[in-house]
């Protein structure tokens, strides 16, 4: 007989949390904290979402979404996880970029930034202040008419270089364009902009070790390997779900599935209004990724002039549709030094490119493994220009596509930055269609990526809460009248 | 609660939430914002904070009564009044 992955787990809890990306963890916590019984639900045989790692024989470790967060982490990993996580988190000071236009090192902050506008840009000071000032300035309530390559034009006219340092890490970081809402923009390079870059010590396996440590300190009933198939619905309000072919009651439910499988696949379009499906269906999901994972040989070495993290592009001029062409000009190296996993001596590189789904989805099975290895190979090429010793040095390299994100995630096309701005709205506005049904993860660029989506996690958390609480049955509970 | 009890709690919520600042001289009827470096989180946190301790329920349109000091107190002081001080 199968192993029974929900032995034990009760017929019924205030709150089922559906998936354990970093949204779908800290909106379990939070909410077990503040005194509810929560499940959560994982379909993956490890916690994680998109915040994962792989192992692979030799003891290289992979990490697939470590590339750098915001200082905003720090408080956040104190406020809802714990002391201990909080103190893992430390700078990557050495933020490269190396393009036909320009070659520089920053630690990626405002201040450093102004600098290197000024000086090295030739910008006049005046725009640089106004520029960071109108950023900083933007919240989420703003005008979402003005366009990303609009702000771009109205502070650096003709600055294709300039534009091209400002937005390049952020389309690498999540998938926004020149086309998107400015005001995603403004956040999130204004977030990474007030301290700079930073990462996990221990690794992404190290931190959701711990976070699942702190999820059974706080009562969460946390299983793996199950797969939710239906979320339950009665009277317009959520009743529980169906997972590994049994039905589990819950007041609440937080999906963290991606919001359009969400909306279509576990809940069913049937549940909603007319209005709200074609907003739902005309939700833009982000582009995907392809990766090509290095690990050098034990005991090998990188020169940590390599930097941190380094923005490399052959194409004369930075275009938003460059980038995810197959025809790869553009790629960010991740460089982890042995300090990454403190106590190790591996070396290892990760290359990551934007991509679509659709490009690699209708291969033969033969053309998509030939297209692999070309993958790994021309990327090899690409790094030995930073790392001419990069063959002799290696010992495992691979790649995935965004045939692999769909199969690990399950996002619809293997979505790695969750959904375009219009997806926030959708999310959000899920409580009023099914009374007790919420979405926390990945959505509109403003709530992706680790602080992304885990500050979203809380926000969904608190509704969740608050709905709990008024819709508490009066005690004692009238009798029906029938 | 009587209002100064409301100021308390709403002081001992600010320890936690920003425990490397000054609390000291904070000005009753300056903006919070101005005074201490707080972002939107550390407002929802405040919100979340009162419903734990005392199942207080404050919408999201209301969330701009949390701006100063004083006006935190006079908004929840209706909603407090009948509560005891944790």
């Amino acid at each position: 007989m199968p192993k029974d992955f929900l032995q034990g787990a009760r017929e019924r809890y205030d709150t089922i949390v559906i998936g354990s990306g970093l949204a779908g963890l800290t909106a379990a916590n939070t909410l077990a904290r503040s005194g509810q019984s929560v499940l959560l639900l994982e379909q993956h045989y490890k916690l994680g979402g998109m915040a994962t790692w792989f192992k692979r024989p030799g003891g290289h470790i992979f990490d697939i979404s470590l590339h750098g967060f915001p200082v905003g982490m720090v408080k956040s990993c104190r406020r809802y996880w714990s002391e201990e996580i909080a103190a893992s988190i430390v700078q990557l000071k050495n933020i490269r970029f190396d393009n036909p236009m320009f070659s520089l090192t920053t630690t990626f902050n405002r201040e450093d930034f102004t600098r290197l506008l000024i000086e090295q840009f030739q910008v006049p000071a005046d725009n640089v202040r106004a520029f960071f000032d109108a950023a900083r300035g933007m919240n989420f309530f703003d005008d979402q008419a003005t366009t990303v390559g609009q702000l771009f034009e109205r502070y650096f006219p003709g600055r294709e270089d300039v534009i091209r340092l400002l937005m390049e890490p952020i389309t690498y970081a999540n998938g926004s364009t020149l086309e998107d809402p400015a005001i995603s923009y403004g956040i999130v390079f204004s977030n990474f902009m007030s301290k700079g870059v930073f990462t996990f010590q221990g690794g992404t396996d190290r931190l959701i070790k711990l976070m699942h440590e702190e999820l059974i300190k706080s009562g969460v009933d946390v299983r793996i390997k199950c797969d939710v198939q239906k979320i339950l619905v009665r009277d317009g309000r959520v009743a529980g779900v169906e997972v590994n072919g049994r039905q589990i009651e819950a007041r609440a439910v937080v999906s963290n599935a991606n919001l359009k499988a969400t909306i279509f696949h576990l809940v069913g379009a049937d549940h909603f209004d007319r209005k709200f499906r074609e907003d739902a269906e005309a939700v833009r999901l982000n582009n995907s990724s392809c990766q090509v994972y290095m690990a050098l040989k034990p005991g090998a070495e990188l020169d940590e002039s390599l930097g941190d993290l380094l923005f490399s592009s052959t194409a004369p001029l930075f275009r938003t549709e460059a980038l995810l062409s197959r025809d790869v000009t553009s790629r960010t190296y991740s460089f982890y030094y042995p300090r990454t996993r403190p106590g190790s001596d591996r070396s290892l590189v990760v290359s990551s490119t934007n991509a679509r789904y659709s490009d690699w989805a209708g291969l033969s099975s033969e053309d998509y493994e030939a297209s692999k290895r070309d993958l790994v190979e021309t990327t090899l090429d690409a790094l030995a220009r930073y790392v001419p010793e990069i063959r002799e040095k290696l010992d495992h390299a691979e790649a995935s596509t965004p045939l692999t994100f769909r199969h690990y995630t399950k996002h619809m096309e293997g979505a790695s930055f969750g959904t375009k701005f219009e997806g926030l709205a959708v999310s959000r506005a899920i409580p009023e269609q099914v009374g007790g049904l919420f979405h926390a993860g990945s959505v509109g660029i403003i709530m992706s990526g680790w602080l992304g989506a885990m500050n979203y996690g809380v926000i969904v958390a608190n509704d969740v809460d608050s709905w709990l609480l008024k819709s508490a049955p009066m005690t004692p509970p009238v009798a029906s009248v029938s | 609660m009587t209002p100064v009890e409301i100021k308390a709690v709403i002081l001992d919520i600010l320890e936690g939430i920003a425990p490397d600042e000054d609390l000291s001289d904070l000005k009753d009827d300056v903006p919070l914002r101005e005074q201490l470096e707080l972002d939107s989180m550390d407002f929802l946190d405040i919100v979340m904070e009162l419903r734990k301790r005392y199942r207080v329920q404050i919408p999201e349109d209301d969330y701009v009564q949390l701006a100063t000091m004083n006006s935190t107190v006079n908004y929840l002081s209706p909603m407090m009044k009948d509560l005891e001080k944790a």
